[in-house]
C-alpha cells in the first residue's frame, strides 16, 4: 500500500472515532457508534498492515490473535457490577503498552534524524514512558481498590504533597540528564528507567491517597491519561492517527473528570491531592435524633398505598446484586399502576455512569431512569422513595450544614418527598465519613439488612 | 414470655389490645400469644383469624390471666362485671401488666396493683419524645377520635359539608371551626378537609400555625402576645385576659361556623370551658359541637358525657369513646404501639421483657415496677420541637461565589499563551503541522463529548478505551524492525493493546444491547 493510501486511510478511521464518540450521546444511536469504532479500527490496523513499514507478519498475527482472545473472554465474562474493575484494568494495558512503544521506540537506532528535531523526539519518547508509566501503576491500584483486593480508605502519607512535588522535580532533572546524556558520554537508558520507577511510584501513591466515593473521577481521569499516553506516541512515531485519537480519547476522559467533580462540588486539584475535608472552616454539626426501623412487610404496604415511587441506587445495590430484584419489584408495580422511576446522581457507583448500566443489565427501560437534574424539583410530588445502599448522594447536610465535608454538593432530595424507605446495612456513615441527618428524619424508616434479602423480602410481602 | 390478652370488659369497649397482625410479629419477637376466646369479635376479628396465625385461645378470663405471664389490655383493669370480680385480682402475684392506667386519677387502682408486687405499664404515660412516637397510644387514639368526630358531626349535621352548584341551586360549604390543634385536632382538620369544608382553626401554642396551614386551614390568630406552650409539646394554663380575648373570639365565631369541634385538654387538670351557654345558643339552628373533652368534663357548658343532647337548636355530641366506635381501626394502631413498645422493652429478641430504668422510654412508661409506684417519672429533657439549624444555605453558596481577582482568572490563559509562543519558537515545522492536529483533535473531542448523555457514561468510557487501543499502530510500525529486542517489545505491545481493543468493543456492545426502552 502507498503512503498516500495509508494516510487516506487513516483519515477515513479518524472520522469514523470521531463518529463513533458523536454517536454516544444517545442511546438510539449509540451502537451504531460502537460499530463506527470497530470499523475506523479495522481499518487502521488493517492499512497498517499493509503498509511498507510492516513485513514480518508471524508475531504480529500471533500477538493480535492472542490479544483478541483474551480482550474478547474478558468482555464476555465480566459481571456488570464488576465493569469499573474492567476499565480500569483495561486503562493499565493502554499505559503498558506506551511504556513498551516508548522503550521499543527508544532502542530502535534505525531512526536518523538530528539537531532539534532529535531533542523533540527524545523528549516525546520520554513523556510518553512517563505518562504510560503512570497510567499503568494509577490504574492497577485503581483495579485494586475497586475489586477492594486493597482497601478503599485514601492512604495520606505525612508531607504526601512534598512527595508528590520530589517525585516532579526528580524527572524533570532525570529528564535532562536523558536529553544530555549522549552529549557527556552517558547511557540514557539509565536516566529513562529510573524515571520509569519514579513514574510508577507516583502513580500508585495519586490513587492511594484517593478515597473510594471519589472513585468515579479517578477513574475517569485514568481514561484520560491513557488517551495522552495514546497521543504522546503518536508524537513520538509522527502519526496524526495515532496523536488525533490520543486527544479524543484524552479531552473525553478530561470533559468526564470534571463532570464527576461538578457533581460532587470538589476541585479537580482537591481530588487528586487525595483526603477529604481539607478546606472545611467549622466543626460540622453533630447529627441526633433517633432512626425509626420499619420491616418489609410494612415497607410493602406503604408502597402499595402509594402513587408515585421513586428509587435511588447506590453502590450498595450493586455490591449486593440486587438491580435484579429491584427491577422485579418495580415491575410489579408498574403493573399496578404505579409509577416507578430512577433517580441517579452523577456520582452514584464507582465510576460514571455506574447505576444505568447495573439497571440496564435488569432490564429497567431506560426512560424511567432519571438524571438528578430532571427530578431534583419534583420530590414533593413522590410518595415514597427508596434509598438502596447509598448515603452521601442523599445527605441533606450537603444543602444545609454549611461546615459539612460534602457541604455544596448537589444531592436528591429525597426528603422532600411524603417518605423516604432508606435500604442499608448498618448504621455506619459513608464514604465521605459523614454523619446523614436524613436518617433521623421523622418522614424516614430505615429498613437494616442486606439490599438484596431485603429487597426480596418486599418482593415477596407485594405478592402477598 | 407468654402473653395474654383479655376480653375488654369496660362498657362500650370494642377495641382488643392485639390483633393477628401484630400478633404474628410479637411471636417474631421471641414471645408467645394466647387470647381470651371472643376477645376481638367486638373489632370484627374472629378466633379463627387469631389461631390461624399461631395464637392460642384460652376458654375464659381467670384462665387467661393465670397463664400470661404479661398481660396487654386496652382499659386499665376494672371489677368484672360478668364474675363479680376486679382484674386487678386476676392478676398473679408479681405479673405484668400493660395497659392504659391514668394514673394521676386513679391513686386505688395504683395501690392495689403495687399490693400486688405487679409490674405496670401505662400506655398514657409513654413519654413525648420522638424516640417514643411509634409507641405514643395517645397520639394514635387522637388522631381516630380527630378523624371520627367529624364523622359524628356529619351524621348530625343536616347538610353537605362540600360546596357545590346544582341545577336545584347553590349549596354554600359548612364551616367548621377546629378548636386546638393537637394530633386530634389535625386529625379533624383533615378529615374536614377532605370532605370539602371551610376549616378554621384556633390554638393557643402559635408553632402550630404553621402545622394548620400545612393542611389548608385558616389559622385564628388572637392579637394578644403569650406564648401557650408548656413542657412536652402539651398547651399550659393561659392568664386570665387572654382566655377572655379567646372567648371574644370564640362567641364572633360561633355565630358564623356550623360545626364546633374542641379538643382543648391541658394535663392533669380538667377541660377548660370555651364554648359558653350563650354560644351555643347564638349559633344557627341545625350545627352541631363535637367535645373531644367530655371524658374530662367538656370544652363545652352543655356537654353531656357519653350522650348526645340537643340545647338550643345545637346538637351536641359528648361521646369519649370515639376510638372504641372506630374499633378495628383504633386496635390496629394500639396493637401496634404496644408492639413497638415490646420491642423496645426486648431488644435482644429472645421473648423476655427486660424492664430497662436507664432508658427513657420504658422509665417513663412503667408506672409501677415490682410494686413500687414509679409514677410520676422525672421530666423528659427533650423537647418535642426539632431544634433548627442555625446555619444558612446561602452561607455555603458564598464561599463558593467569592468573585476571584481579574489577574487570577487571566492568569492560566497567560501562562498557556507563553507555552505555546516559546513552543512556537523552537519547534519545527514537522511537529508544528502534528501539533496543529493534536490541539484540532482537543476541540473536537470537547465537543463531541458534551452532548454525551450521563446514562451512557460508562460505554462511553469502554469504548474510548478500546480506541485508544489505536495504540497498537505505534507498535505495529516497529514489528518488522530488525532488532529482536524492538520488534518483540512492539508484539507484546501488540498483544497488550488488541486486549484492549476486542474487549473495550465487545464489552461497550454487550452493554449497549441491555439498554431498552
Amino acid at each position: 500500500m502507498t503512503h498516500s493510501l495509508v494516510a487516506m486511510s487513516y483519515i477515513v478511521a479518524t472520522i469514523l472515532f470521531i463518529l463513533s464518540l458523536s454517536g454516544l450521546s444517545n442511546q438510539e444511536t449509540a451502537r451504531k457508534g460502537n460499530y463506527y469504532g470497530m470499523l475506523g479500527m479495522a481499518i487502521a490496523i488493517f492499512a497498517t498492515t499493509l503498509s511498507a513499514s510492516v513485513t514480518t507478519y508471524t508475531i504480529l498475527i500471533v500477538a493480535l490473535l492472542i490479544g483478541g482472545a483474551i480482550g474478547a473472554r474478558a468482555a464476555l465474562k465480566v459481571e456488570m457490577t464488576q465493569m469499573p474493575e474492567l476499565v480500569a484494568i483495561m486503562h493499565s494495558l493502554v499505559g503498558m503498552a506506551a511504556v513498551l512503544v516508548g522503550y521499543a521506540n527508544f532502542m530502535d537506532n534505525t531512526i536518523v534524524i538530528e539537531g532539534v528535531e532529535e531533542t523533540i523526539h527524545q523528549l516525546e519518547i520520554y513523556l510518553g514512558v512517563l505518562i504510560g508509566a503512570v497510567t499503568f501503576s494509577g490504574s492497577v491500584i485503581a483495579f485494586c481498590k475497586l475489586s477492594e483486593k486493597i482497601s478503599g480508605k485514601p492512604l495520606l502519607l505525612p508531607a504526601r504533597h512534598w512527595f508528590n512535588l520530589g517525585l516532579l522535580v526528580a524527572s524533570i532533572v532525570l529528564g535532562w540528564m536523558f536529553l544530555h546524556a549522549l552529549e557527556t558520554g552517558g547511557d540514557p537508558l539509565i536516566p529513562l528507567a529510573m524515571m520509569t520507577v519514579i513514574a510508577l511510584i507516583f502513580g500508585v501513591h495519586m490513587v492511594m491517597a484517593i478515597g473510594g466515593a471519589d472513585m468515579p473521577v479517578v477513574v475517569s481521569m485514568l481514561n484520560s491519561y491513557s488517551g495522552w499516553a495514546a497521543a504522546a506516541t503518536g508524537f513520538m512515531l509522527s502519526n496524526d492517527l495515532l496523536i488525533v485519537t490520543g486527544a479524543l480519547v484524552g479531552s473525553s476522559g478530561a470533559i468526564l473528570s470534571y463532570i464527576m467533580c461538578r457533581a460532587m462540588n470538589r476541585h479537580f486539584l482537591s481530588v487528586i491531592a487525595g483526603g477529604f475535608g481539607t478546606a472545611s472552616g467549622g466543626e460540622a454539626a453533630a447529627i441526633e435524633g433517633e432512626v425509626q426501623p420499619i420491616e418489609a412487610e410494612e415497607t410493602a404496604q406503604l408502597l402499595l398505598a402509594a402513587k408515585n415511587i421513586m428509587i435511588i441506587p447506590g453502590y450498595g445495590m450493586a455490591v449486593a446484586q440486587a438491580q435484579h430484584t429491584v427491577y422485579e419489584i418495580t415491575k410489579l408495580l408498574r403493573d399496578k399502576g404505579k409509577k416507578v422511576g430512577f433517580g441517579i446522581h452523577p456520582v452514584a457507583g464507582r465510576m460514571p455512569g455506574h447505576m444505568n448500566v447495573l439497571l440496564a443489565e435488569a432490564k429497567v427501560p431506560y426512560d424511567i431512569v432519571y438524571e438528578m437534574d430532571e427530578i431534583n424539583h419534583e420530590w414533593g410530588d413522590v410518595d415514597v422513595s427508596i434509598v438502596i445502599g447509598a448515603n452521601d448522594i442523599v445527605n441533606p447536610s450537603a444543602i444545609t450544614d454549611p461546615n459539612s465535608p460534602i457541604a455544596g454538593m448537589p444531592v436528591l432530595e429525597c426528603w422532600k418527598g411524603d417518605t423516604t424507605i432508606v435500604l442499608k446495612r448498618s448504621m455506619a456513615s459513608g464514604y465521605a465519613g459523614v454523619g446523614n441527618p436524613l436518617f433521623v428524619m421523622d418522614n424516614t424508616r430505615m429498613l437494616f439488612g442486606d439490599a438484596n434479602a431485603t429487597m426480596q423480602a418486599v418482593l415477596k410481602a407485594l405478592r402477598g | 414470655m407468654k402473653i395474654g390478652i383479655p376480653k375488654e370488659i369496660h362498657a362500650g369497649e370494642k377495641r382488643v389490645a392485639t390483633t393477628p397482625d401484630a400478633a404474628a410479629q410479637i411471636m417474631k419477637l421471641g414471645f408467645s400469644v394466647c387470647i381470651e376466646s371472643g376477645a376481638g369479635l367486638n373489632a370484627d376479628i374472629s378466633d379463627a383469624a387469631y389461631q390461624a396465625v399461631g395464637v392460642e385461645v384460652v376458654p375464659d378470663a381467670p384462665t387467661l390471666w393465670r397463664e400470661a405471664d404479661i398481660v396487654m389490655k386496652v382499659r386499665a383493669p376494672e371489677q368484672h362485671p360478668d364474675l363479680g370480680i376486679h382484674e386487678v385480682d386476676l392478676l398473679p402475684d408479681g405479673g405484668r401488666l400493660i395497659s392504659f392506667i391514668w394514673p394521676a386519677q386513679q391513686p386505688e387502682l395504683m395501690d392495689k396493683l403495687a399490693a400486688k408486687s405487679a409490674t405496670v405499664l401505662a400506655m398514657d404515660s409513654v413519654p413525648r419524645m420522638s424516640r417514643a412516637q411509634k409507641c405514643d397510644a395517645l397520639s394514635s387514639m387522637a388522631n381516630i377520635a380527630g378523624y371520627r368526630a367529624i364523622v359524628e358531626a356529619a351524621q348530625h349535621f343536616g347538610r353537605f359539608f362540600t360546596g357545590q352548584i346544582t341545577a336545584a341551586g347553590k349549596i354554600p360549604p359548612a364551616k367548621v371551626l377546629v378548636i386546638g390543634a393537637g394530633v386530634a385536632g389535625l386529625a379533624a382538620i383533615g378529615t374536614a378537609k377532605g370532605m370539602g369544608a371551610i376549616v378554621r382553626s384556633f390554638d393557643t401554642r402559635p408553632e402550630v400555625k404553621e402545622q394548620i396551614e400545612s393542611m389548608d386551614a385558616e389559622f385564628l390568630m388572637l392579637d394578644f402576645k403569650e406564648e401557650g406552650g408548656g413542657t412536652g409539646g402539651y398547651a399550659k394554663t393561659m392568664s386570665p385576659e387572654f382566655i377572655a380575648a379567646e372567648m371574644a373570639l370564640f362567641a364572633e365565631q360561633a355565630k358564623e361556623v356550623d360545626i364546633i369541634v374542641t379538643t382543648a385538654l391541658i394535663p392533669g387538670k380538667p377541660a377548660p370551658k370555651l364554648i359558653t351557654a350563650d354560644m351555643v345558643a347564638s349559633m344557627k339552628a341545625g350545627s352541631v359541637i363535637v367535645d373531644l373533652a367530655a371524658e374530662q368534663g367538656g370544652n363545652c357548658e352543655l356537654t353531656e358525657k357519653d350522650a348526645v343532647v340537643v340545647k338550643h337548636g345545637v346538637t351536641i355530641i359528648g361521646y369519649s369513646n370515639l376510638p372504641s366506635r372506630l374499633a378495628n381501626q383504633s386496635s390496629q394502631l394500639y396493637s401496634t404501639n404496644l408492639r413497638h413498645l415490646l420491642t423496645e422493652l426486648c431488644p435482644t429478641k429472645d421473648g423476655v421483657i427486660n424492664v430497662n430504668m436507664e432508658d427513657e422510654v420504658i422509665r417513663g412508661t412503667t408506672v409501677i415496677k415490682e410494686g413500687k409506684i414509679t409514677w410520676p417519672p422525672p421530666p423528659p429533657t427533650l423537647s418535642a420541637a426539632p431544634v433548627k439549624p442555625e446555619a444558612t444555605p446561602a452561607a455555603a453558596v458564598d464561599h463558593v461565589s467569592v468573585a476571584k481577582h481579574p489577574f487570577k482568572e487571566l492568569l492560566p490563559l497567560l501562562i498557556a499563551g507563553l507555552v505555546l509562543f516559546s513552543v512556537g519558537a523552537v519547534a519545527p515545522e514537522s511537529f508544528m503541522s502534528h501539533f496543529t492536529v493534536f490541539v484540532l483533535a482537543c476541540f473536537v473531542g470537547y465537543q463531541v463529548i458534551w452532548n454525551v448523555s450521563p446514562s451512557l457514561h460508562t460505554p462511553l468510557m469502554s469504548v474510548t478505551n478500546a480506541i485508544s487501543g489505536i495504540i497498537v499502530i505505534g507498535a505495529l510500525v516497529q514489528i518488522s524492525k530488525p532488532d529482536t529486542l524492538v520488534s518483540s517489545l512492539a508484539g507484546l505491545a501488540i498483544l497488550i493493546a488488541s486486549i484492549n481493543i476486542a474487549g473495550g468493543f465487545l464489552v461497550t456492545r454487550r452493554m449497549l444491547e441491555m439498554f431498552r426502552k
